[in-house]
């Protein structure tokens, strides 16, 4: 009976914390939109986030596209080639990556690599009272802290998907020309013949929020954390965590939405 | 009208009644140090003075303003007017010291950067540190930051210092040092300042008067002789370090391990 009790206090607490951390996340993003036009404008704290966030992860983004795309491309060639229509695989190389792969790929590996290092930095500063301190200083920490982190991420993600997008279809443009021997115009053919403005701004709309998700999670955690330097650990671990499962929540939510209203 | 007023001022944090229905007043000019053993309320004090937290019940009066009700403009006119120094500093490890000091005056001054750095010098000066301008506060001594961290609260010549336990993590001479200059301080800048403190050496060179918080309580307040002479068995215990006594009743099991 104490044990059944003990599973539903537990369930029960589960449940709160889940409401409240939501809770947190809609609080902390309406303040930060609400602050984006407050003086000062801080543009070079944007610029220098844009700079960290953006092309710093430039390298790893490219890197694991490139190897996307090719592993796509192998594993397209491995039905196609019984099919006997190898000439597909530019298409769904393109298609694959430019409406799904690129922009989720891309927003995980910046959410891994960036939003943990803002949950880590932040949350440092909150248990070294540091952001007590900017406070007092007459600085709001959301208009000095969360705002160039939120609108770099916004800006910068759908722009390192783009590069993602077009490196992951010369990773298999590799494999189509050098490894199966299909035409390098025919492949390029394929590919602009296949892909429409719609594939690409539907990933793109995407990559805007989950640069949202990404910037939101990691400065609410950031923020909230307790308990010194044990504390900025679970608040790191557990900022990625959430944000990968909001990212593909997100993702699923946006291409049922694109799927039903704008097929 | 005192400087600062807490009126019934109550705080509970996690289940804890770490203020109840304190009630402190520090008049203009005057250095009032907090007294109280670790986790007491003295530094949830201070940060109830710059709204850093809000009471759940009572009143917090600066300059006869009421705290609670100052929002955006406001407010940031009040942060303005009090320096505080943090415990550990509070530095921002990602700036200069330079940038520390002077972060105030280029956030929200419109000064030539000729003028905030004039600024910043005649700041580090006045705690007695020159040519560190370019250091990054990770390679400063505990001393030394606690230094920049006072430049940087006496920046904007505010009305008001709040001191969060400035001698702590520093060796004897140090702290000397950092009361001799809290003093100067006062004395220079005419400011009206709250020191929170568990050492004794401390307060009585520093205080014009000390009180004792206790059980979220002031118990106890008076001249440094006044409480050095006081008859409160809480406060003789306090100032004078015994393992036994009123305070430590309840919690027996320290003492007898120490003595075990």
């Amino acid at each position: 009976m104490t044990i059944r009790k003990g599973f539903y206090v537990s369930i029960g607490r589960r449940v709160l914390d889940f409401f409240s951390f939501f809770a947190g996340l809609v609080r902390l993003s309406v303040q930060t939109l609400l602050l984006i036009p407050a003086r000062p404008l801080g543009a070079h704290r944007f610029f220098e986030q844009a700079g960290k966030v953006g092309v710093n992860s430039f390298p790893i983004v490219s890197l694991v596209s490139f190897f996307i795309g090719v592993i796509l491309a192998l594993q397209t060639a491995y039905i196609m080639q019984k099919m006997s229509s190898e000439i597909y695989i530019a298409s769904i190389v393109a298609v694959s990556l430019t409406r799904e792969l690129g922009p989720v790929i891309t927003a995980l590996i910046v959410a891994g690599r960036s939003g943990a290092g803002i949950t880590a930095e932040l949350g440092t500063m909150a248990v070294t009272e540091q952001v007590d301190a900017l406070e007092t200083l007459g600085s709001n920490p959301i208009k000095y802290l969360v705002v160039p982190r939120f609108l770099s991420l916004t800006v910068m993600l759908p722009v390192l998907t783009v590069f993602a997008n077009a490196i992951g279809i010369f990773g298999g443009y590799l494999i189509a020309v050098y490894r199966l021997s299909i035409r390098s115009s025919l492949y390029m053919n394929m590919t602009f013949q296949t892909l429409v403005y719609k594939d690409l701004y539907t990933g793109l709309i995407k990559t805007v929020f989950f640069g949202m998700i990404i910037a939101i999670v990691a400065c609410f955690e950031g923020l909230t954390v307790k308990g010194g330097a044990e504390g900025v650990g679970k608040a790191t671990t557990r900022s990625v965590v959430n944000t990968f499962i909001l990212i593909i929540a997100a993702d699923c939510f946006f291409t049922a939405l694109f799927y039903f209203f704008l097929e | 009208m005192s400087m600062i007023e807490l009126t019934d001022v109550s705080k509970n944090l996690a289940g804890k009644q770490v203020l109840d229905h304190m009630s402190l007043a520090v008049e203009e000019g005057e250095t009032k140090v907090i007294i109280g053993r670790s986790g007491v309320g003295k530094s949830v004090t201070l940060k109830h003075i710059v709204r850093l937290m809000e009471p759940d019940s009572g009143e917090v009066r600066v300059q006869g303003r009421d705290v609670l009700s100052l929002r955006g403009k406001d407010l940031s006119e009040l942060h303005m007017q009090i320096g505080m120094v943090f415990q550990g500093g509070a530095l921002f490890d990602s700036l200069t010291v330079g940038e520390n000091v002077g972060f105030v005056l280029r956030e929200h001054m419109n000064l030539r950067t000729a003028e905030i750095e004039e600024r910043v010098k005649e700041s580090l000066a006045l705690v007695g540190l020159y040519s560190v301008e370019e250091v990054m506060p990770a390679d400063l001594s505990g001393g030394m930051r606690k230094r920049v961290a006072l430049a940087r609260a006496i920046c904007t010549r505010p009305k008001i210092i709040l001191y969060d336990e400035p001698t702590t993590g520093v060796d004897p001479i140090t702290a000397d040092a950092i009361n001799l200059l809290i003093d100067e301080l006062h004395d220079k800048l005419k400011v009206t300042s709250i020191v929170v403190t568990h050492d004794m050496r401390s307060a009585y060179k520093v205080a014009d008067r000390i009180a004792m918080l206790y059980e979220g309580k002031i118990i106890a307040e008076g001249t440094p002789d006044e409480m050095r002479y006081a008859h409160n068995p809480y406060v003789h215990q306090f100032i004078t370090g015994a393992a036994h006594g009123p305070i430590t009743e309840g919690q027996s099991s320290i003492v007898k391990n120490s003595i075990d």
